[in-house]
């Protein structure tokens, strides 16, 4: 249950982001076990920077948040070690490439196996520089997620082909945010991807509401939500839990 | 290991929205940089609206107020829009029309970048828009002000410390929105992969033209080049065409702000780690959970944690060295050039001034130093008036 490949063996996947620490680690604590047994299949655990530059301003702000209150790559750690044996489902990390090189890349994926997180996401690492991550990570055992871009178009085979674990795609141009309308064609970048690997494929950036993640689920494996989750901890605080669970609730089974 | 290395430092590492944009630049400018039609059309704009080439200037009471080195100064504050950033603009933008792009964004610090860039925006008829830390709109009003005149449009960045880096990051996530018509001008000898050697190559025009412009005076080589390092564009314009002369010295001034051991500072060499950021692998002012410092400097063109990775390799082999100048002595030198040798620098190029002030002295007077000096001064009368306790406006 709690790698890559079994998340993605209970029909379509849900995967949520939080960024950590967002009020505090305990909120976030609570969270990842609310959401895991709302039916999440993967969480992304958002590792705040203080320049983080893929983020539209809702994840801008929280990683700011989380930073002012005193979070750190450590107590991020040892907050997911903690709690662990509680979420049932599989964990992903989500941070820019200074935090883990900073901290030690080797280090940064040992902490990662040790605290049963499988795979991490880096969205400023793209295929021609994955191999500053890619030693470590195979040497603990940790999915480096690739990402695809609706500007990709010919890279995407070539990423597709080295890829672990599941292939993000990116919905649309710019950064994260809620978007009214998506009009890149996910169907054609996803049948690009299978063309060459059944890697399953999760889409991003941009999704909020239920008939938005219905549609796109007809054409990939997955959706991830990350800014109107976190939307919903910036309103409610330390009181988020249960508006983020019946949320979460809410999509996983507008998908299936 | 990836493209666009200087040693260990470089790369590209940027979101995978962008890829193709930076390969389809890199294959443009190699496939342009020879291009007989497209060198001329350059070379009349570097020279006929551009200005170039810039005065190497025999900074006589200077030398002999200082009483050590000869002094000679790279009049880059004399050209077009007055600085050297209108080098690397003309050459981008150009580059970026012969792509088919229509539109052209930048960041700016002191607003000197934003002024060339919106100056041949104008010039070849691109749209353009500037991203400027709010912090820097109030520091540099008049160049503001210069923009809108230009025609471009200029946000103020009001994320982190609304200063050049955060100006950065918004200009990096623009053009992720929008990359299809748009090129990213970015305005130093750093980001990912060509910028670095793109920015050098078409800012080398400073170096190649001190070499002759020195030989035609002095019938030999310099004993010591210096220039100002933010990002480090004048500065590696300067320094590479002498890198192989071994015997000349190549030293970069950073802003060390309050001082180098107070944390309102942002003296990369000084104080910064390896890191990855703005799309290279290079020193970065950090914390130990690689979080980005918010640094400081008097200077808005110079007030930016990182440097270009180029320069990360030339300290690392000890080709060049990099001395840290604070607000105080560059002020000092801001003022003494403008005294002695009737030049108002910019506050960048006063560090450069600066570090010029305490070397001299100590050289024999058979020595040369040139110094660029990267931009005028205009720009920061009415902060040093500030600094020095007077208010130019109600």
């Amino acid at each position: 249950m709690t790698d890559i490949k079994s998340a993605f063996e209970h029909g379509k996947a849900f995967i949520p982001f939080v960024t950590a620490g967002d009020p505090d680690l305990e909120t976030t604590a609570k969270l990842l076990v609310g959401m895991s047994e709302s039916g999440a299949d993967i969480i992304e655990i958002g590792i705040p920077f203080s320049d983080p530059i893929a983020e539209g301003v809702v994840i801008q702000e929280a990683d700011l948040r989380s930073l002012s209150a005193g979070t750190t790559t450590d107590k991020i750690f040892d907050m997911v070690k903690e709690i662990r044996p509680q979420i049932k489902c599989a964990l992903a990390t989500m941070t820019y490439v200074n935090p883990i090189f900073v901290y030690g890349t080797d280090k940064f994926m040992a902490r990662c196996k040790e605290c049963g997180i499988a795979a991490v996401i880096v969205p400023d690492v793209p295929y021609e520089e994955k191999d500053e991550l890619s030693i470590s990570c195979d040497k603990y055992g940790i999915s480096l997620i690739s990402l695809i871009a609706p500007t990709s178009n010919d890279r995407i085979k070539m990423i597709a082909k080295e890829a672990q674990g599941f292939i993000y795609c990116v919905s649309s141009m710019g950064v994260t945010g809620v978007r009214s309308k998506i009009t890149t064609d996910i169907g054609k970048m996803v049948g690009l991807v299978k063309s060459v690997s059944d890697i399953p494929c999760a889409v991003g950036f941009g999704v909020s509401t239920p008939e938005q993640a219905k549609k796109i689920s007809e054409s990939a494996d997955g959706v991830i939500v990350g800014s109107a989750i976190v939307k919903l901890v910036a309103k409610y605080g330390k009181d988020c839990v249960k508006p983020v669970c019946d949320y979460v609730r809410e999509m996983k089974n507008a998908m299936n | 290991m990836s493209k666009g290395r200087f040693g260990i430092h470089g790369g590209q590492y940027v979101p995978e929205t962008l890829m193709n944009a930076i390969n389809e630049f890199e294959k443009a400018y190699n496939k342009y940089k020879n291009d007989p039609e497209f060198v001329a059309e350059l070379d009349t704009l570097m020279r006929e609206y551009a200005g170039r080439p810039s005065r190497l200037y025999y900074a006589e009471k200077m030398t002999k107020d200082l009483g050590g080195a000869k002094i000679y100064l790279k009049r880059e504050d004399l050209n077009h829009t007055g600085s050297h950033k209108i080098n690397n603009c003309l050459g981008q933008c150009l580059l970026a029309k012969k792509m088919g792009k229509t539109r052209v964004i930048a960041e700016t610090g002191a607003g000197q970048h934003g002024v060339a860039t919106a100056t041949v925006a104008a010039l070849l008829g691109l749209e353009c828009e500037i991203f400027m830390g709010k912090e820097d709109t109030i520091r540099q009003a008049l160049n503001v002000y210069r923009m809108k005149l230009l025609g471009a449009k200029v946000h103020a960045v009001e994320t982190g410390t609304m200063t050049l880096k955060d100006a950065v990051n918004e200009a990096m996530r623009e053009w992720t929105n929008r990359v299809s018509d748009t090129h990213y001008v970015i305005g130093s000898v750093m980001g990912p992969h060509p910028f670095p050697m793109v920015v050098r190559d078409f800012q080398s025009v400073i170096g190649k033209e001190i070499k002759q412009q020195l030989f035609e005076k002095e019938g030999k080589l310099p004993d010591v080049v210096m220039a100002c390092v933010g990002g480090g564009s004048n500065a590696m314009g300067t320094f590479y065409e002498f890198i192989k002369d071994e015997n000349v010295k190549l030293i970069g001034c950073e802003a060390a702000g309050l001082g180098i051991d107070n944390p309102k500072n942002a003296a990369t060499i000084a104080n910064g780690t390896l890191g990855i950021f703005h799309g290279m692998k290079s020193y970065f002012c950090q914390n130990k959970y690689g979080q980005i410092a918010p640094v400081y400097s008097i200077s808005a063109g110079l007030d930016y944690p990182g440097i270009g990775p180029e320069h990360a390799n030339l300290h690392d082999t000890g080709r060049a060295q990099y001395y840290p100048i604070t607000d105080e002595e560059a002020v000092q030198a801001f003022e003494y050039l403008s005294r002695v040798e009737g030049i108002i620098p910019a506050i960048e190029s006063a560090h450069a001034v600066a570090q010029c002030i305490k070397m001299a002295p100590t050289m024999d007077k058979d020595k040369i130093i040139v110094v660029t000096v990267s931009g005028r001064g205009d720009k920061d009368v009415a902060a040093i008036a500030r600094y020095r306790g007077e208010n130019l406006y109600d």
